[in-house]
């Protein structure tokens, strides 16, 4: 079972009952998996047009009392954090589990290389993070089981190589029944306004603190791991989360050594006891953890107070960028137990190959006509997340900037705004509902001039082919909700929707309105050549 | 009893290796090892490079193989391989290459194919290449079962660790009921090839 399919498994488990997401790769197979169980099982399930709008629409069923999971990759989670941080402190009516996928070394996602454990922080939401598709599976019925107690969201943070990794999975019956939600009115717990909501934070400090305890009182949590009785190198230890517990475990089986390991399950809040307990007789202690230091910070503090002589070894040995692996892991722990270690030299030839659009993909067309159309070394290009995105690479290199969804239409308006350039942005039909539309509007609306065009492929392409509000699946009740609606509801008069193919058409309509006034956009209408 | 079983599936995407890649582990389920899988999606499924890593063993932690690991390689396409061989070794890694090179616009490689399969030759026990792709195109028609063909010539030549049988299991275990007939045929396909390369 893959970890992300092992996900959904748990969620049955923990008798999940509404369930919401946007596509993005670590974690798009959750979705996919529940758009089929859905309906057999009787339980809700929908794509949201972003993250933010799933989460909130999750925490809206939460809040009626039914069991509710949310499912997003790492950015996603910026978008959605204006709304998880304050539903953190009002709490939940019933249990709240949130997925959030990161990508170490960016296989699959460029945007940054982030570790959304900062948010664990910054939202104070309980964090786990698993380590094996069994993990996976328990962990998020555990995170439904404190969601519940403690009436408070609870994250899971996988990564990709938990996403994605797949192994044995022993399962667990449920029992599954639908009831209907009622929301409860109580003001005094749901509406953020000021004095109440610094009362809200005193209660949730005190909450995380009886979940401090909680878990430090489990002894199926956050557990010390030793390879076997024998030989055991007592003064050492390691300290461990997620999938790096795995490379930790390969590593000492490979140099053969019995170092104890300390797994931390939950990274917020942490267990200070059992970290105590574990660091407290040591004299050397390596912290494996992919991306931030975060738990070599926490810990070194926490060895202040308790055994002041203890070193501390961690992104001095591991590396701040890329994911971790087994070699990584074991040339640091040859360090901790001072056994020389010779790296292997790669005999290899690096030689990825960047992805590019598929045979046939329509966006071939569309880039052919603006290289026809305009002057590239004049004309500045936005890009967006999405298929479209691949034309920053070889052969088409065309993009001159780059940043997060949404973001290609803004970014325009300021460059018109401040210079004489002229400026095409690009974005996709699900990116342009994601949170295109409010930069669409401001552009209208302040009246700046750069050319839109909507590559419109009728499709989530990029993480599999997910529906959004602009198409209409088989079978499904939904309206439509059409784009070129949405563009001339804001007023915009240059707008033409053009199949990509027809490149002549292409190629007249933006030079024609390259040179407009006002904001102008081009629908460039082709289904994606991948769907069926 | 091996203590560990290490292939990576080198490719393009949208060769199928998810795909080989369930399989894979299915068979090793089925021939009742612990079985770990490490794939990637999204971005990296539009025709960049991909690898995905199947492990077998009595039980196995990580899910990426370790460099120079690799009991079996798997590449569909030759100049793949190249990078693949980060993870073979001369003394333990089998190399199995489908004698199929694409050049997309955004390779840089300038060596030819011949060049590439002496350099893989240097770097693993033995290098078998396979004109997998001709013959799925010749059999059924469709040149994503290639891998499906190398996979089961890797069982039939005892490259893999998995039983004739049990590997046909896995293939109609994993595969969608409507695709199994070709993918049974390229199986038993590949049973002739045996002992011819």
């Amino acid at each position: 079972m893959l970890g992300n399919e092992a996900i959904v498994r748990g969620a049955l488990e923990g008798a999940v009952q509404f369930i919401t997401t946007y596509p993005g790769t670590p974690t798009s197979e959750i979705g996919d998996a529940f758009v089929k169980i859905a309906p057999q099982k009787n339980i809700y399930f929908e794509y949201s047009i972003n993250e933010k709008v799933a989460l909130e629409t999750a925490a809206g069923a939460s809040l009626s009392g039914l069991k509710s999971l949310v499912a997003m990759k790492n950015f996603g989670l910026n978008v959605a954090s204006d709304f998880l941080i304050p539903l953190v402190y009002t709490g939940i009516s019933e249990a709240l589990v949130v997925i959030v996928g990161d990508d170490p070394g960016c296989t699959s996602s460029g945007q940054s290389e982030q570790d959304s454990r900062a948010f664990s922080y910054l939202a104070r939401i309980p964090t786990m993070e698993p380590t094996t598709p069994q993990e996976c599976k328990d962990f998020v019925k555990l995170a439904f089981e404190i969601s519940e107690k403690f009436q408070i969201p609870v994250m899971v943070k996988l990564t990709t190589r938990a996403a994605l990794q797949s192994g044995i999975v022993k399962l667990d019956r449920f029992n599954w029944h639908r009831h209907n939600g009622k929301f409860i009115k109580n003001p005094h717990q749901f509406v953020i306004l000021p004095p109440q909501v610094l009362e809200m934070k005193k209660g949730l400090l005190l909450k995380i603190g009886k979940i401090k305890q909680e878990i430090s009182a489990r002894p199926n949590l956050n557990k010390v791991f030793i390879q076997s009785r024998t030989n055991i190198l007592k003064k050492l230890g390691i300290i461990t989360s997620g999938v790096s517990f795995l490379y930790s475990q390969e590593a000492l089986q490979e140099l053969k050594l019995n170092i104890p390991i300390l797994k931390l399950d939950f990274f917020y809040p942490l267990s200070q006891t059992k970290i105590k307990k574990f660091i407290q007789n040591l004299d050397k202690v390596l912290i494996v953890e992919e991306l931030e230091p975060y738990l070599e910070k926490e810990i070194s503090v926490i060895a202040k107070n308790t055994n002041p002589n203890l070193e501390i070894l961690g992104k001095k040995q591991i590396p701040l960028i890329g994911e971790l692996n087994t070699d990584k892991v074991i040339s640091a722990i040859a360090q901790l137990a001072d056994q020389k270690w010779t790296p292997l030299l790669s005999t290899a030839i690096i030689s990825r190959r960047t992805p590019q659009f598929c045979p046939g993909c329509p966006y071939w067309f569309i880039f052919q006509a603006v290289k026809k159309a305009v002057d590239v070394k004049k004309v500045i290009f936005g890009g967006e997340i999405g298929c479209s995105m691949l034309a920053g690479f070889k052969p088409i290199e065309i993009l001159d900037y780059l940043y997060c969804m949404g973001s290609s239409i803004s970014v325009a308006c300021g460059i018109k705004k401040s210079t004489n350039q002229k400026v095409i942005s690009f974005i996709g039909d699900s990116s342009f509902f994601h949170s295109g539309i409010p930069a669409l509007i401001n552009s209208a609306y302040n009246q700046s001039n750069p050319l839109i065009i909507i590559l419109d492929n009728q499709t989530t392409a990029m993480t599999g082919h997910q529906p959004h509000p602009g198409i209409k699946k088989l079978g499904q009740s939904m309206p439509i909700i059409k784009i070129e609606n949405i563009v001339k509801a804001c007023g915009i008069e240059n707008l033409k929707i053009i199949d990509p193919i027809k490149i002549d058409e292409m190629i007249s309509t933006i030079k024609d309105f390259l040179n407009k006034p006002r904001t102008s956009v081009i629908i460039a209408r082709r289904a994606c050549i991948k769907i069926k | 009893m091996f203590e560990n079983f290490n292939i990576l599936i080198a490719g393009i995407g949208g060769q199928g290796i998810i795909t080989l890649t369930r399989v894979l582990a299915m068979s090793g389920l089925l021939q009742g090892y612990d079985v770990k899988t490490s794939e990637l999606h999204g971005l990296s499924q539009r025709g960049g490079s991909v690898e995905t890593h199947i492990r077998f063993g009595k039980k196995i932690y990580s899910p990426l193989i370790k460099q120079d690991s690799a009991d079996l390689i798997i590449s569909l396409e030759i100049k793949e391989g190249l990078s693949a061989a980060f993870y073979s070794d001369k003394s333990r890694t089998s190399f199995l290459i489908n004698d199929f090179s694409q050049t997309t616009p955004a390779s840089k490689l300038k060596s030819s194919n011949q060049e590439t399969i002496n350099t893989l030759q240097k770097t693993a026990k033995k290098v078998i290449i396979l004109p997998a792709t001709k013959i799925a195109i010749q059999e059924v028609k469709n040149p994503t079962l290639a891998g499906m063909l190398l996979l089961s010539y890797a069982s039939f030549a005892k490259l893999i660790p998995i039983k004739p049988k049990i590997m046909l299991q896995a293939i109609t275990n994993a595969i969608p009921s409507s695709y199994l007939p070709i993918n049974q045929k390229v199986f038993n396909f590949a049973k002739s090839l045996h002992g011819i390369y």
